[in-house]
């Protein structure tokens, strides 16, 4: 079973004159462990498209399946819990909240899920842990450096059972060092069996994914196949 | 690759035999550019004819060992300050290649920049993969893997600017009642 389906997912804003067709009939499927990176210049959906992949917001037309189960008919309050517990987001600017240490930021979903204070706290050190962040831990997110901010913010992402990953440009103001960190990371956390779905412009983000797939003006156009081994890359230096 | 130069850079940490030279430069090289032992030699019998090293021990055997010369030094040191030619090559064959799609009725060029694009990131996949598994442990590869993605990188970013170049001419070259996402699918202008 996919962790993630679109199924001929169209979006469409506005009528008549103003009618903007932000996707139209996107298909999507991404299985347990994958990791997918969805590439096109801004304005050719990939934020609608993750937008409505997490439940934030409806297609016009299509559906969207998450393991197994359409959101379609579920009710406000089961849509949300799916939201909570099932669905991790990262976003460019990390919405930490700036009140809340790193421990309480990734512990906040589990908590607003219902879990006790002291059981959520524990996941939440060991989400901050598993991803070498536990010396963090009791700093509030001004006290943190952007490469760190990041970093909490996809340990909120992955807290818990979480199995759906969606980031948008999720190291668009990060040094290339610290940009390969995150991606570091959502690859570990694909390796245990989360779904990532990351969009982005940057090609040099996208190349950490299994597989790309090409958005243009909200249309699926293209993606990636398997490419060539480290042996024929290296090749033509070998050539004298 | 100069791999006389390299050789030099090799020689500046002191004196050592032709073995030791092919397998050191193999190994600071990432392993990436393998050197057979016949190359070594000629190298350095150039280098002792032009003065940059010097060589004692057997005339011919395999324990004779070479050193650097005050003049190889400052070889050596001119040739790293030197900059390499970064001068555009004569022609760039992905250039020429959509400059010439452009002439041709009927063809999609944004279909053609997507294509490349395509294969451009594949090529990126697996370089990205090499840096995961191995190049952290590797400064040598490493630094080939950062020159490769870069690269790449840049071909990545003139495809997207000549698509939203295309895509921005063909929206001014339609009459406004067509506009809109019917146009999407158009091909690019043809001049």
């Amino acid at each position: 079973m996919s962790t993630l389906d679109l199924i001929n997912i169209s979006k469409v804003y506005g009528t008549g004159a103003s009618e903007v067709r932000a996707l139209q009939e996107v298909n999507l499927s991404v299985e347990p462990g994958s990791f997918v990176a969805v590439m096109g210049p801004s304005g050719s959906g990939k934020s609608t498209l993750l937008t409505i992949a997490g439940t934030l917001e409806s297609p016009s037309s299509g559906e969207v399946v998450i393991e197994g189960r359409s959101v379609e008919g579920m009710a406000a309050e089961e849509r949300a819990r799916l939201r909570r517990r099932t669905v991790g987001y990262v976003f460019q600017d990390f919405n930490l909240l700036p009140g809340l240490t790193a421990v309480e930021n990734v512990s906040l979903p589990l908590e607003l899920d219902g879990m006790g204070l002291r059981a959520s706290r524990e996941a939440g050190l060991s989400a901050l842990a598993n991803l070498g962040l536990e010396q963090v831990a009791g700093r509030f997110p001004d006290e943190l450096s952007g490469g760190e901010r990041q970093r909490v913010a996809i340990a909120r992402a992955v807290v818990g059972e979480r199995r759906l990953l969606l980031a948008d440009e999720p190291s668009g103001a990060l040094d290339s060092k610290n940009a390969d960190t995150v991606m570091r990371m959502i690859l570990a956390a694909c390796k245990g069996g989360v779904a990532a779905v990351v969009v982005t412009h940057d090609a040099q983000l996208a190349s950490w994914a299994d597989r790309v797939v090409f958005l243009r003006d909200g249309k699926m156009v293209d993606q990636t196949s398997r490419p060539a081994t480290p042996e024929e890359l290296i090749a033509p230096y070998r050539r004298q | 690759m100069s791999i006389q130069h390299a050789l030099l850079g090799l020689l500046s940490t002191g004196p050592k035999y032709g073995h030791q030279l092919r397998v050191e430069f193999e190994e600071r090289t990432g392993d990436v550019w393998p050197l057979n032992v016949g190359q070594v030699y000629t190298t350095l019998q150039r280098l002792e004819r032009d003065g940059l090293v010097q060589s004692d021990g057997e005339p011919d055997g395999p324990r004779k060992t070479y050193r650097l010369t005050e003049q190889g030094k400052h070889e050596l040191d001119e040739w790293l300050y030197t900059p390499p030619d970064l001068t555009a090559p004569p022609r760039d064959e992905l250039v020429i290649k959509v400059l010439v799609a452009l002439q041709i009725p009927d063809v999609d060029v944004r279909e053609i920049l997507q294509s490349h694009r395509r294969h451009v990131l594949e090529l990126m996949q697996q370089w990205t993969r090499l840096k995961e598994n191995e190049a952290e442990s590797d400064v040598a590869l490493a630094l080939v893997v950062d020159a490769e993605l870069f690269r790449l990188d840049s071909v990545v970013r003139w495809l997207d600017a000549a698509d939203g170049r295309l895509k921005r001419m063909a929206l001014e070259a339609e009459p406004p009642a067509k506009a809109g996402p019917q146009l999407r699918r158009r091909s690019a202008v043809r001049r």
